[in-house]
């Protein structure tokens, strides 16, 4: 049987481009954001993601996917990387990348877990850790687009130095425009703190005074076990099976 | 084909350069224990379990779980690959070899060359008879002194490991002598038939 | 699919975007896919992918039957959808 090797030259989609790092922000001890110039950039949706690509000097290569942490408005690309013990590709664009840098990107994709303004609210995040990335885009977004949908993100982290964001978050809450931020901290609180201080939990999602009724999107990010409880939790409480998106990092949060 | 961008610094992991000769080709060590699964985790009730030996479509033995605790038990002390590249070495199991159930089924000899590993979670994969018999292989049910854990395929998975580790099938229940070999679950989108590590046989056509 | 650390915990089916965007032309993980053991539609983002690195097995979120596998090798790109009835992907005409 004859073998045809597909053409595929002519595909544009998909392709691996180069991206550089411009800028490096430090979010947090352990995350930091990766400004990236990508020629040829298409453009994204909130929520989409990217596999990276590193290639060593010996040809062996390694890759994950990322989040874009940026708005499709915004001129660069932003990536938000939590350092995770152990993990290859993670210590390098967490740690050791610097301005001028190279990598491989490909993307967006994903169309399954995309929030826009034109699909319409209430909209309710729920972020574990690095998950908050696909929801700031989105949130990014929202602040880009002046909407007023209503919006409430639910984020838990370790303590109050691993919120990331935690400035841009509370800036935007400031701004009265129909969203609100609800933080929990799970490992150690600071003295005063009058938010939560435990793991999401069928009480506290039941609090949030959040209506089935009005059939809010809901997008939850984070380590597998904060995204299957909660969405199991949120199901519980009536939201419909299919208004609930999950991404789910696996058990070190991305 | 123009070539990707060399990204200054990344080392990434290093495959071993085999010189102990226990890393094969293209392999590094680990001293995790990582979990591939095809599907979620069986919740196996040992009251309901079984192991089987089949020709064919014909059930030839079948062990329950105190049958198979009565039978002869044997200790090894193995290096398993696996064909995503860690290797783990000096790994011990326990359980009973493929030869004592075919002693125990009361054959005189394997009916046929091929066979076929069937688990919980309609996973298989298809194992030479050859590569099963003369103490290459048991169903093993204890992992470094403990029961194998549920991830690793407890309560019982085969344990092949001088083959990829893909082939000792997790969750295992049944043996099925096949006049032919066919593929398995992997083998079926584009994985080796055989798997030999030492001849990095991970791909068809490898 | 991406090299997660190996934990045998399944991610959503969003996250082999990559992988079926090398043999889609269209955006799979948006698409309804028909499970041929229970009959349930589901999105492709919406199932639970298993398998990674070896390959993506996508399961129904509904009863865990395999509806899709795809699979990366130097070959090329395999898949298999026999666990699927049928796949509808909504694109502009």
């Amino acid at each position: 049987m004859p073998e045809t090797e597909i053409d595929i030259s002519a595909r544009k989609r998909l392709a691996w481009r180069v991206a550089e790092v411009g800028k490096i922000i430090d979010e947090t001890p352990r995350v930091k954001s990766l400004v990236l110039d990508v020629p040829g950039w298409p453009g994204h949706r909130p929520g989409q993601h990217v596999d990276v690509r590193l290639t060593a000097e010996d040809g062996y290569q390694a890759q994950r996917s990322y989040s874009v942490a940026s708005a499709p408005e915004s001129t660069h690309v932003i990536l938000t990387i939590e350092r995770i013990e152990g993990g290859e590709v993670s210590s390098y664009l967490a740690s050791d990348v610097q301005a001028g840098d190279k990598f491989e990107l490909r993307g967006p994709i994903g169309g399954y877990f995309v929030w826009t303004v034109a699909i319409g609210g209430p909209l309710f995040l729920v972020a574990g850790g690095s998950g908050i990335a696909p929801l700031m885009a989105m949130l990014r977004h929202r602040a880009a687009a002046q909407s007023t949908i209503p919006a409430l993100l639910l984020y838990s982290s370790r303590t109050f130095e691993d919120i990331i964001y935690r400035e841009e978050l509370d800036r935007l809450a400031a701004r009265s425009d129909g969203f609100k931020v609800v933080h929990t901290l799970t490992r150690r609180q600071p003295s005063g703190w009058t938010g939560g201080a435990r793991r999401i939990d069928h009480s506290m999602l039941a609090n949030l005074g959040l209506s089935a009724n009005a059939r809010p999107r809901i997008f939850i990010c984070g380590p597998t076990s904060l995204v299957e409880s909660a969405a199991q939790y949120l199901s519980d409480l009536g939201h419909e099976r299919n208004l609930i998106k999950t991404e789910r990092f696996g058990p070190t949060g991305g | 084909m123009t070539q990707p961008p060399i990204s200054r610094g990344f080392r990434g992991r290093r495959p071993d350069d085999g010189r102990t000769g226990r890393v094969p080709p293209g392999q590094h060590v680990t001293r995790d224990f990582p979990v591939l699964s095809a599907g979620p985790t069986p919740e196996t009730d040992l009251e309901n379990w079984s192991f089987s030996l089949y020709d064919g479509d014909r059930a030839v033995a079948e062990w329950s779980w105190a049958d198979f605790a009565g039978l002869p038990q044997t200790s090894l002390k193995v290096d398993i690959h696996c064909v995503t590249s860690w290797s783990k070495l000096d790994t011990h199991w326990q359980g009973v070899t493929i030869d004592t159930l075919i002693d125990a089924a009361g054959l005189s000899e394997p009916p046929t060359s091929f066979t076929m590993i069937h688990s919980d979670g309609d996973y298989r994969t298809n194992i030479p008879v050859e590569d099963l018999i003369d103490g290459k292989a048991m169903v093993a049910t204890r992992y470094e002194g403990d029961p194998l854990a549920p991830e690793h395929g407890g309560p019982a998975r085969l344990l092949v490991p001088h083959l990829y580790f893909w082939k000792s099938a997790k969750w295992a229940r049944r043996l099925q002598f096949i006049p032919n070999d066919e593929p398995g679950f992997w083998e079926e989108l584009g994985y080796h038939m055989y798997g030999d590590p030492w001849r990095e046989q991970r791909y068809a056509g490898d | 699919m991406d090299h997660q650390e190996e934990t045998g915990l399944p991610l959503d089916g969003n996250a082999a975007a990559g992988l079926l965007g090398e043999l889609f032309a269209v955006d799979v993980t948006a698409a309804e896919i028909t499970c041929g053991m229970c009959g349930v539609v589901g999105l492709v983002g919406a199932t639970r992918v298993y398998g990674g690195p070896m390959g993506a097995i996508f399961r129904c979120a509904h009863c865990d039957s395999v509806v899709m596998r795809l699979v990366r090798t130097p070959a090329g790109i395999w898949l298999d959808m026999r666990g699927s009835r049928r796949l509808l992907a909504r694109v502009a005409p």
